[in-house]
């Protein structure tokens, strides 16, 4: 059977379980529908969690990022699994026994505030919106390479798909349905991982398949890293394990910036609501770092054998005896080949071929029948462009797989970037009805209308986001920097500090957070959207990794500001000291 | 606060701030402060450094959340504030 005809049957059956599980979970109350009535056990929530929080760019782009960035790649690997360390530890527990909805409920009743409420609402959905955008793109082009429908009716179908669970079960349909997304998309992950590392290192287990031998070709018995190291540094790019020109300082910033940014994710944070108990949601923070590990420690792996793959099969070959997984990208775009010394062979070298994304000249074929690139070239001896987000889509490829091993990785990948998008859907749609439409508009909505509002926020915001799959804005990349850097400058502080000090008041917080965002927001804005250049970075310090000191601001004016003003009342230090003892925790509940 | 309630606090963040010094150790530490240094040391195919980046941190993160939920089990009962 075809590619094709196993990708429709994949896809098929994966939605039509969602869609069955949204139907058996649908709800008709307010709780069911922010936090799932409360009653997830602790594996299911770890489950949920995991499929929540790995998205479209952990499944389909940080294998590819880690396999051309080497070492340096870690940053991802530990930044967006060291938060969970700090949510499990810091915030989880605390935040379970205060037992609201949102995260603004936090912020606003902690420091009873509704100005408060309301800066934590805006960042909140900042935060999620510019996410979501990038999942909705992921599912577009899912949809468009494997099932070969245009971009944008792929985004359309997902749209409809997402909108049918999400509106139906609110809270409880996304959980349930992110149980299944977990078990598909790390099915999808593990087979193909499973089968390269037999076949390069002659392991059934990718971790340990990365530090083994070569078993066939030319480097037959040695390390698989020592022969990553040595082709790097043949081929002009740093050695693999080494790490690269990189300041320690800026590395540092950034793998922070990303662990305190995951751990301030409202998405996340809102999963841990849904647990029954604070024990439950300890327990739950345990199982969610441990199934996303087990993803994240097949990335580097899966990332070390597309390097050598992709080295091996294609460079210095003739490009007309290029194997057919490279034609078929490069019918998409995504890799293209210029022939710059004329010799028909493919040169793969440190540097770039060309500058910018390549862009074809229409209807127009080299002697050799491949595409025209209409890019200026470079002076790089390198001749091949390979774009990162295609390695663990091509890989099963590359590495000659059966057909359904293909398409279960675009049911996988379509899995990720769904069950991401339902999360952070859910998230905006309670920010505005519950925060924004129930506590500060309109105190004495019945449950119904509620509902009603929160379904229509689904409906609004999955339009917003489809929108913005279609037209792109030239900026998603840009805006992922600022999802975590205001994550981390933001929330993380103020509600570290609204559990751990008692002291903390309403006015140290509002100034805190502001001076966090402010900051970030003007850096990033400023370096991303002004034309800053490098050498204007402070400390060498870059966009990325701002967000630490965005939340170092934040943390020292909350303290400072909140010691010189007078103490918060009474009520709300005996609120502090309640949430640091688990017992008592009921289900969350509704005020 | 009463005074068991106190000591029950100060037990739990003296623990816990020293599972957040091995969670900064391995990974700022181990993964990237000493990345060079310990990339000279071989266990096997993988540089002791890169393996810590890429596999060891995130194991150790994994440990150290059981680590505390184990631990903060038996506390709430010594303080009697379990749920």
């Amino acid at each position: 059977m075809s590619i094709l005809a196993w990708t429709y049957i994949m896809v098929g059956l994966t939605f039509s379980l969602y869609i069955f599980i949204a139907w058996i979970s649908r709800v008709r109350d307010t709780k069911g529908f922010y936090v799932a009535g409360g009653g997830v056990p602790p594996l299911a929530n770890g489950m949920a969690t995991a499929a929540d929080w790995m998205s479209a760019a952990s499944f389909i782009s940080m294998a590819g990022l880690i396999s051309f960035l080497g070492y340096a790649g870690s940053i991802y690997l530990m930044g967006w699994t060291g938060g969970y360390v700090l949510l499990a530890l810091l915030l989880a527990p605390y935040l379970r026994k205060f037992g609201k909805y949102t995260v603004p409920d936090f912020v606003g009743d902690r420091y009873y505030s509704d100005t408060a409420r309301f800066v934590a609402l805006v960042c909140a959905i900042f935060v999620s919106l510019t996410y979501v955008c990038g999942q909705m793109r992921g599912v577009g082009i899912v949809f468009s390479r494997f099932l070969e429908v245009p971009v944008n009716t792929g985004v359309l179908i997902g749209m409809a798909i997402v909108f049918f669970y999400a509106g139906l079960g609110g809270m409880k349909g996304i959980t349930w349905t992110q149980v299944a997304q977990y078990t598909v998309l790390i099915t999808a992950y593990l087979i193909p991982a499973v089968f390269i590392s037999m076949k390069i290192a002659g392991t059934p287990i990718p971790q340990i398949g990365l530090g083994s031998t070569v078993q066939t070709g030319q480097y037959t018995g040695q390390y698989l890293l020592d022969v990553l190291d040595k082709l790097n540094t043949d081929l002009g790019f740093t050695a693999y394990t080494q790490p690269g020109a990189k300041s320690m300082l800026d590395v540092f910033c950034i793998t922070f910036a990303l662990m305190v940014g995951t751990a301030g994710l409202p998405h996340v944070i809102i999963r841990f609501y849904t647990v029954p108990s604070v024990r439950a949601a300890r327990l739950s923070a345990g199982y969610a770092l441990l199934f996303i590990a087990i993803l994240y420690t097949t990335a580097p792996a899966v990332a070390a054998f597309a390097r050598y793959n992709m080295i091996d099969t294609i460079n210095d070959k003739p490009y007309a005896e290029a194997p057919s997984w490279f034609k078929n990208w490069e019918k998409t775009g995504l890799i293209a080949w210029v022939d710059k010394n004329n010799d028909g062979i493919i040169q793969y070298r440190a540097g770039k071929p060309f500058i910018g994304k390549p862009k074809f000249v229409p209807g127009k074929t080299g002697p050799l029948g491949q595409k025209i690139v209409a890019n200026k070239l470079t002076s790089s001896p390198n001749e091949l462009y390979v774009d990162r987000d295609i390695m663990v889509l091509a890989n099963p490829e590359i590495a000659n797989l059966p057909n359904w091993v293909i398409a279960l990785v675009a049911a996988g990948g379509l899995a990720a970037a769904l069950s991401t998008a339902s999360g952070l859907l859910l998230v905006i749609a309670s920010s505005i009805s519950h925060d924004l439409y129930y506590r500060m508009i309109n105190r004495k909505a019945t449950e119904k209308q509620r509902l009603l509002v929160g379904r229509i926020m689904i409906g609004i915001a999955v339009c917003i986001a489809g929108y913005f799959g279609i037209n792109p804005p030239g900026f998603v990349a840009q805006v992922v920097a600022f999802a975590f850097g205001l994550a981390a400058s933001s929330f993380f502080p103020i509600i570290v500090l609204g559990i751990f000090s008692a002291r903390t008041n309403r006015e140290g917080a509002i100034c805190g957070m502001l001076a966090g965002i402010i900051f970030t927001a003007a850096y990033i804005i400023y370096f991303k959207f002004m034309g800053g250049t490098k050498d204007q970075w402070l400390l060498g310090i870059s966009p990325e990794g701002i967000g630490t000191i965005g939340m170092i601001i934040n943390f020292v004016v909350t303290w400072v500001v909140s010691s010189m003003t007078k103490e918060p009342p009474k009520e709300i230090q005996e609120l502090v000291s309640s949430i640091r003892t688990p017992r008592g925790a009921g289900a969350a509940v509704d005020h | 606060m009463s005074k068991d309630l106190k000591e029950y606090w100060k037990k739990n963040v003296t623990f816990m701030s020293f599972l957040l010094v091995i969670w900064a150790v391995v990974s700022y530490g181990c993964g990237i402060l000493f990345v060079k240094p310990l990339n000279a040391i071989k266990i096997g195919g993988f540089p002791l450094g890169f393996w810590f980046a890429q596999q060891g941190a995130i194991y150790v993160f994994v440990c150290l959340i059981f680590v505390y939920y184990a631990y903060m089990q038996k506390l709430d009962r010594e303080y009697d504030v379990h749920e």
